[in-house]
């Protein structure tokens, strides 16, 4: 038991991103600890994704025809089946919405140790160590897991994608799902989010986050946005608190945007936030901590007050 | 119906601090209610103005110096506490996933809710999974990541809205007993009243420890082993403007003028 089982994630008839990342982060694991890379997908036209998970370093593709969409009482039960059929020693799932809805199912109902929101693994002497942030992402930490097995699931963007193709053997897994305990049914999806102005079409955004305190101080940020004939968005707090709309968000549960000018105010640059800005071609922070995670992928920066800067930036082009 | 809210003291870091082997000293931190749990409190107490809960029960495993924050949700709302906490968890660096929920599970016992409402993840630990894992502990159904909650206490049924990435949100019916995962932003959660406040000061938060639970200390063993913890390298080869407000801002503008943003 020395083999690595990843599950992929689709949705609405695409494999997810994340999937090509838990390949590679499964084919390096496995050569860490010597054993083979199984690959599940459960659901959907699970033959077409086989094919497009037929990738390097990939040792067998499961395919499991169970539904359409993820269901987590389907896949926490096809996950275990999976566990007891191939023994492997460590399961990956992604740290997605859907993988955080049933990983931690599995990890209980298996008694194995989780370890969720990994950016960092390695296998040396049968012993795993898994990096993680803490406090909002303000430290790192190491943590090694004292166990035979594991769940563990990673964070998405941290293992490149692997592209090429591979000689995988597909083999078709038969399931046997107790019915009585799929207890939640998914009813639809819904686009959310849509509105008057579409943050993804701005060439220069200026992006306001928790830093702006109040909701009366958002018009300096209006201010500033119309003298730079700019759109404003902004990071999860904002709406969260109801001071902007959906369409406004930009980040991982938000819109993606890559404008020309991305000015982030008063954003400390959580991941979720970064996720979704980070394609902008230039970067500007304005924050009053040196140490916030914006000036990581900031081009540009002002260590400073946005109550201050901000009112002399208009200054600057009205005045 | 009655609605069990675990929350959280969690402990949130100054923008400067100092680590000392795997732990930052105590003088860095700053102890507030669990962002998420906020949202968690909220709902539950709005299920009970609606009618719906007959109860609110808020569980936090914490010391004692997190009564304080209990008492914040109590006075939001909750009728009444329970805390759990003895030397064997203060002994543990990390309680991991499987230990919470090990010892959530005897309070649900205790308690017998109905539904159970958590936050989707504390801001310190960051596991993001312990409503998750306590749901398939007691046999519960579950949704993780919730940003809609319309109860049929009836029909036995939860819809919900699940906050998926890029802006989707999947819509589930969930048989109850469930546990929930709060997202943030479901609601506005209110600040405490005065007389909230007071009153929360004759509420009951119930400190139990493990043997209170039936358990022993075994059952805090964590899997996982904190090796190390550090300051993650600043990868920034940002451009910083230097000196007074006016300064930078003003070469902020240069730079959007040259790059053909504004002011042409």
């Amino acid at each position: 038991m020395s083999d690595i089982l990843a599950v992929a994630e689709h949705r609405r008839g695409e494999l997810r991103d994340v999937s090509f990342e838990l390949v590679t982060a499964g084919r390096q694991l496995a050569d860490q600890s010597g054993g083979d890379l199984h690959v599940a997908v459960v659901g959907g036209t699970v033959d077409a994704y086989a094919d497009a998970l037929n990738l390097d370093g990939v040792d067998v593709v499961h395919t499991v025809d169970e539904g359409e969409e993820f269901n987590h009482d389907v896949y926490e039960q096809v996950t275990d089946q999976l566990y007891a059929e191939l023994d492997p020693q460590y399961v990956l799932l992604p740290n997605s919405v859907n993988g955080l809805d049933y990983a931690p199912a599995v990890a209980n109902g298996l008694d194995l140790p989780l370890v969720s929101d990994a950016v960092d693994l390695a296998v040396d002497g049968g012993v795993l160590t898994a990096t993680r942030e803490m406090y909002g992402g303000k430290v790192e930490t190491t943590v090694d897991v004292d166990a035979d097995a594991a769940v563990v699931t990673v964070r998405d963007a941290e293992w490149p994608p692997t592209e090429e193709a591979g000689d995988a053997s597909v083999e078709a897994f038969d399931a046997s799902i107790d019915e009585a305990a799929v207890r939640s049914t998914v009813t639809g999806f819904e686009e959310v989010g849509a509105g008057d102005v579409d943050i993804t079409e701005a060439d220069v955004l200026v992006s306001i986050g928790r830093g702006i305190e109040e909701e009366e101080n958002l018009d300096l940020i209006f201010d500033l946005a119309e003298a730079l004939d700019a759109t404003v968005s902004s990071s999860r707090p904002i709406v969260d608190n109801g001071w902007l709309p959906k369409n406004r968000q930009v980040g991982q549960s938000g819109k993606v945007v890559t404008p020309e000018f991305y000015i982030a105010i008063g954003i400390s640059g959580a991941v979720q936030h970064v996720a979704g800005m980070k394609g902008a071609e230039n970067i500007v922070a304005i924050n009053t901590d040196p140490n916030a995670p914006i000036f990581d992928i900031a081009d540009y920066g002002i260590h400073g007050d946005l109550f201050d800067v901000v009112p002399a930036l208009i200054e600057e082009f009205e005045g | 119906m009655k609605v069990l809210v675990t929350v959280k003291e969690v402990a949130q870091l100054e923008d400067d601090f100092e680590i000392a082997g795997t732990s930052v000293s105590d003088q860095y931190f700053e102890y507030d209610l669990n962002e998420w749990d906020d949202y968690a409190i909220e709902e539950a107490v709005q299920l009970q103005e609606d009618g719906i809960a007959d109860e609110v029960v808020a569980v936090t495993i914490g010391p004692e110096r997190s009564e304080e924050t209990i008492r914040m949700a109590l006075a939001k709302g909750a009728d009444r506490a329970v805390r759990v906490w003895d030397d064997a968890i203060e002994g543990q660096e990390l309680l991991d996933v499987g230990a919470k929920t090990r010892i959530l599970t005897e309070v649900v016992a205790e308690e017998d809710p109905d539904l159970v409402l958590s936050g989707v993840q504390a801001d310190d630990d960051s596991f993001g999974a312990t409503g998750v894992s306590l749901a398939d502990a007691i046999d519960f159904e579950w949704a993780a990541v919730v940003n809609d909650l319309d109860l049929d206490a009836d029909a036995g049924v939860a819809s919900v809205r699940r906050e998926l990435e890029g802006g989707v949100e999947e819509l589930t019916d969930v048989e109850l007993p469930a546990v929930l995962t709060i997202q943030t932003g479901i609601n506005e959660p209110r600040y405490a009243s005065l007389r909230g406040i007071r009153q929360a000061q004759r509420k009951e938060i119930a400190h139990m420890t493990l043997g209170d639970l039936g358990l022993d200390d075994a059952a805090t063993e964590s899997a996982l082993d904190l090796t190390d913890m550090y300051e993650p390298e600043s990868e920034s080869d940002a451009t910083i403007f230097e000196g007074s407000a006016e300064d930078t801002a003003g070469q902020l503008a240069d730079l959007l003028r040259d790059k053909g943003v504004a002011g042409q």
